[in-house]
């Protein structure tokens, strides 16, 4: 059973998640012509989702050189723009084999 | 505008966006047990919220003991991209949509599903926004679900090597704008080297992860947003651009 404090958390993360969404769709009925306000809320999930991933995924792995192996697949498909699965698949599948072979090496 | 009202055709729309969320899910899944949470956890954090990247940022606040401030402010600026979709979707939903339904819409707004609700020159219906939203809903649910007992039972070699799979997408998602767009290079760029000064630079390493997150973003973001504004037509390609990398 998860603690109070865990609900706590979860409340105030839905709730807020819930606001920012259901808000807008409630009041407001004019489209947004600020330009900057558009190009600023243009930016920020490429800026975010780039700040949760370098330098997290070096560390999201047993080991920094198995990361580096995922790290280099993932930017080489990607550039092709494959798809989200086949990034995540074969990112994954160089790190599992690098630390299938670096004690090997080592 | 005719209005678009079918629940199967939403179901339909729904399956790819659907196939795309089981995956990330199930990453989230995996990260989540790996980070110390319990599957209900995971799964609630997911019933509640249905945001990949909020959730991502939101795990280590909450397994770190951060304050309610910071996971808060963290969930406000990942996630105040949606304002701007929600303003945009309150054109397209069309008569059979009362005040009352825009409550429960409100809820199942994600960068996918507002970028097929709105993508086509039609308005939409309560009953093809509510299959729009279900079948996504049920899929990234069952993903979180899937990928939460599967961390607990794999090899922790196994474990490893999917503990890098959401990351492997948050790249497949950036890489392709960045590739054609200088500016968006340019602010990830940007977002990367705030963020490191903060992880690496003794003074500044002391900062939770949460703000560390905001404050690169924000930063990055109004730069960009002041040396380079982006036109409509940008921002509009890179919404079906989204849609056709899940699909």
């Amino acid at each position: 059973m998860p603690s109070m404090n865990f609900f706590f958390h979860l409340g105030v993360m839905a709730g807020i998640t819930y606001l920012v969404r259901m808000l807008p769709l409630v009041l407001v009925n004019k489209k947004i012509r600020n330009r900057f306000l558009l190009s600023f809320l243009y930016y920020v999930p490429y800026a975010v989702l780039s700040v949760m991933t370098v330098p997290a995924i070096f560390y999201a792995t047993s080991s920094p050189w198995s990361a580096l192996a995922g790290f280099v697949i993932a930017m080489i498909l990607a550039f092709f723009e494959k798809s989200l699965l086949t990034v995540a698949i074969f990112s994954s599948a160089a790190v599992f084999v690098t630390e299938f072979l670096l004690p090997i090496i080592q | 505008m005719k209005e678009n009202n079918s629940f199967i055709l939403g179901i339909k729309h729904g399956i790819p966006i659907c196939l795309g969320y089981l995956s990330v899910s199930f990453a989230f899944g995996i990260f989540a047990v790996g980070s110390g949470l319990s599957v209900i956890e995971a799964l609630l954090i997911s019933m509640f919220n249905l945001t990949s990247a909020g959730q991502l940022a939101a795990v280590p606040i909450i397994t770190g003991g951060g304050g309610i401030p910071e996971l808060a402010l963290a969930q406000l600026i990942i996630n105040l991209r949606y304002s701007l979709m929600s303003v945009t979707l309150s054109q397209k939903l069309g008569k059979t949509v009362s005040a009352l339904d825009r409550f429960w819409i409100g809820f199942g707004i994600t960068d996918e599903i507002f970028a097929v609700s709105t993508s086509k020159n039609k308005s939409v219906g309560r009953k093809y926004m509510f299959g729009l939203i279900l079948t996504p809903y049920a899929g990234w649910s069952l993903g979180t679900l899937l990928g939460s007992v599967a961390g607990n039972i794999l090899p922790d070699s196994v474990s490893s090597a999917l503990g890098i799979a959401i990351y492997g997408m948050f790249i497949a998602i950036v890489l392709p704008t960045v590739k054609k767009h200088l500016p968006t290079a340019l602010c990830v760029v940007g977002a990367i080297a705030i963020g490191c000064a903060f992880k690496y630079i003794p003074m500044l390493s002391r900062v939770p992860d949460g703000f560390v997150i905001i404050i690169a973003a924000v930063v990055a973001s109004m730069v960009a947003a002041l040396l380079s504004p982006v036109s409509d037509e940008e921002s509009e390609q890179t919404d079906e651009k989204e849609v056709n990398t899940d699909a």
